[in-house]
């Protein structure tokens, strides 16, 4: 049966009040300490490193995400570790949480569609991500600025802002997964514990089942070339299915120049090639392209996954 | 007189079990109806599906002239509803709770604060607007709850078990707004299971049992169907060897004995004056001689426990 009033009604009153909360919340107090103690700790150890060479690199800018110096990891390394666990922090009680307190059948009888409530929530929690990245890119350059006495090129705000926007959709990937398992499970903690258990899964488990399924699939035989490249290119094909996987890609693409290919490349196609030149940040963008539509279009399938649960569910409590 | 909520064979099927089987239901302008029944029997499936949030598996509602499985939106803008076990944001005030249904409803931000405070005011809460909803009683919830219901100025109300898990007072005080409502023309429909406090309030009642409505109308004319006699008489006497004299006056349908000094009669008319003519005709001191409004609850378990209904 056709509906009539726009899906969109309320979705306004929603996201203002889902925004609100979680920029109030104890839960994203803490992980927003920890975040921001964990940049400027990565930022400092970095910076110790790059004031010897700031006069030689022209993308000193974006070394900042990726220099680790031992014992601490970079950056990157951090920010992998936090932003799916901010994102489902964000997410894994968005729906449940609303039947639990029995909000969710006085919401509804609001004139509003269930449409307007989840996508309220989702970019609500989009936003509140996208605040916080922006805040810590901001403190991380400024505090470059600061360390290391000089302003970053256009090419390295290009950059930055391409980070940004992977990161954001990175998030975006475990904001939506974290919120299906919460329109699937009436327990917040079950939710929880079902979102860590993907997150840690592809984290941990992925590499090591790709290579033992890449090896059983595309068996090296005899030795040949083209098997170990057939098997190499399996191996990627299957790591890319991971988010994780996506999202490296494209950071290594957009955080170095000097990255001309995110697979195996043969000596034969580096022929005329200036190794070590950087690339435009367009060519770079376009290096790293499929990953990141991989990433967008992930998001939208477990958005709609999400919500076509959501649909179905009874209202009553 | 226009129907503000009709039902023509509504039905609604969870796999195969049926929670409610073809009802038809109208509701007039300026009444107060009463869904009754046991818990299970439809009474919120059948609320969900008067507010679209929850499609018939066949037939049809109307609301105020609108299908609500059509244009939900805007049946949903014009009726309130009180879930029942309402809850609320509990780390909020009760004005912030509101301002999320008022943003909700599209109102503007002038409108939205002048309502709240009239709303609030008029439920006894505007003391404790400013206090996290958390720390409230059960039957302060309930009353911002029906706060929330008139925030956005409604035709109907409908309002699910308002006044189930509160104590006699805040019962007592809540059913006295439910009838201020009806006094400002709102048409409330009215689910519960508790008897006495719907014949207190409502001008007709409906019988729900698996999913049917199987009584309708007024509380008279339901005890007229289900008792066979309206009038219940008591009476009191020191004496015996009446139960051919009470039983042979004009009108009395049937004669119980309670105890030796106590009758019950249920007649079709009031004939207290034939009664006591024969009473004391008959030479037994009468020592008292009353009428009896027939309760709701005495229809209900007449009716359901009758051994027509047997589950």
């Amino acid at each position: 049966m056709r509906r009539e009033g726009s899906p969109w009604t309320g979705i306004g009153a929603v996201f203002f009040k889902e925004l609100a909360d979680h920029l109030s919340s104890t839960r994203m107090l803490i992980l927003e300490g920890l975040t921001f103690i964990m940049a400027l700790i990565a930022v400092f150890t970095a910076t110790q490193t790059l004031t010897q060479t700031v006069g030689e690199d022209p993308f000193i800018f974006l070394k900042l995400f990726t220099t680790d110096r031992d014992p601490l990891p970079s950056f990157l390394f951090f920010l992998g570790l936090l932003i799916p666990l901010t994102a489902i922090a964000l997410a894994f009680d968005a729906v449940n949480s609303e039947h639990n307190r029995r909000t969710l059948s006085r919401v509804l009888a609001q004139p509003i569609y269930r449409d307007a409530l989840l996508l309220g929530k989702f970019l609500a929690g989009l936003a509140t991500m996208a605040i916080m990245l922006a805040a810590l890119w901001l403190l991380i350059t400024g505090l470059g600025i600061f360390r290391l006495g000089v302003v970053p090129s256009g090419e390295e705000v290009a950059r930055g802002l391409l980070f940004l926007l992977a990161t954001l959709a990175y998030a975006g990937v475990w904001l939506g997964l974290a919120m299906g398992f919460s329109v699937l499970y009436r327990q917040p903690a079950t939710s929880a514990l079902a979102t860590l258990a993907v997150w840690l899964f592809f984290a941990v488990f992925w590499n090591i089942i790709t290579q033992i399924v890449a090896q059983a699939i595309r068996p090296i035989e005899y030795g040949f070339q083209e098997e170990q490249l057939r098997q190499i290119q399996m191996q990627l094909f299957l790591s890319r299915l991971s988010p994780n996987t996506l999202y490296t890609e494209v950071l290594l693409a957009i955080l170095n120049p000097a990255q001309r290919a995110l697979g195996p490349v043969l000596v034969t196609q580096l022929e005329g090639a200036i190794m070590g030149t950087p690339l435009p940040w367009f060519d770079s963008l376009l290096l790293a392209w499929p990953q990141l539509i991989g990433m967008v279009a992930t998001v939208i399938l477990l958005f709609a996954w999400a919500y076509v649960n959501f649909q179905r569910q009874e209202v009553r409590a | 007189m226009s129907a503000v909520i009709e039902t023509t064979n509504l039905t609604k099927h969870y796999g195969p079990v049926v929670a409610v089987d073809n009802l038809n239901l109208t509701l007039q302008e300026g009444e107060v109806f009463g869904l009754l029944g046991p818990n299970g029997s439809g009474k919120t499936t059948t609320i969900l599906m008067l507010l679209g949030l929850a499609e018939p598996t066949s037939g049809e509602a109307r609301v105020l002239g609108v299908d609500p499985a059509r244009r939900p939106l805007e049946v949903k803008r014009r009726v309130g509803y009180l879930p029942d076990s309402v809850g609320f944001y509990d780390d909020l005030t009760a004005t912030e709770n509101l301002g999320y249904i008022a943003r909700l409803n599209g109102l503007s931000w002038q409108e939205t604060g002048r309502r709240t405070v009239d709303v609030l005011a008029r439920m006894g809460l505007a003391d404790v607007s400013e206090r996290r909803v958390g720390t409230y009683s059960r039957g302060m919830r309930q009353r911002l709850g029906l706060a929330e219901v008139l925030l956005k100025q409604p035709q109907v109300a409908i309002l699910d078990e308002p006044t189930l898990g509160l104590d006699p007072e805040a019962a007592h005080e809540f059913l006295r707004l439910i009838l201020d409502l009806k006094r400002d023309g709102l048409v409330v429909l009215l689910s519960s299971h508790l008897l006495h406090q719907v014949q207190a309030v409502c001008d007709r009642v409906g019988l729900f049992h698996k999913g049917q409505m199987v009584l309708e109308g007024t509380v008279e004319t339901l005890a007229d169907q289900v008792l066979g006699g309206a009038y219940r008489i008591k009476l009191e006497v020191s004496g015996d060897g009446l139960g051919d004299t009470l039983s042979g006056t004009p009108g009395v349908v049937n004669v119980t004995r309670e105890d030796a000094r106590i009758y019950r009669l249920e007649a079709k008319s009031d004939c207290r004056a034939e009664i006591a003519r024969r009473v004391v005709a008959k030479g037994v001191p009468l020592l008292s001689l009353s009428l009896e409004r027939p309760s709701l609850d005495e229809v209900y378990t007449r009716h359901f426990h009758g051994g027509q209904y047997e589950a």
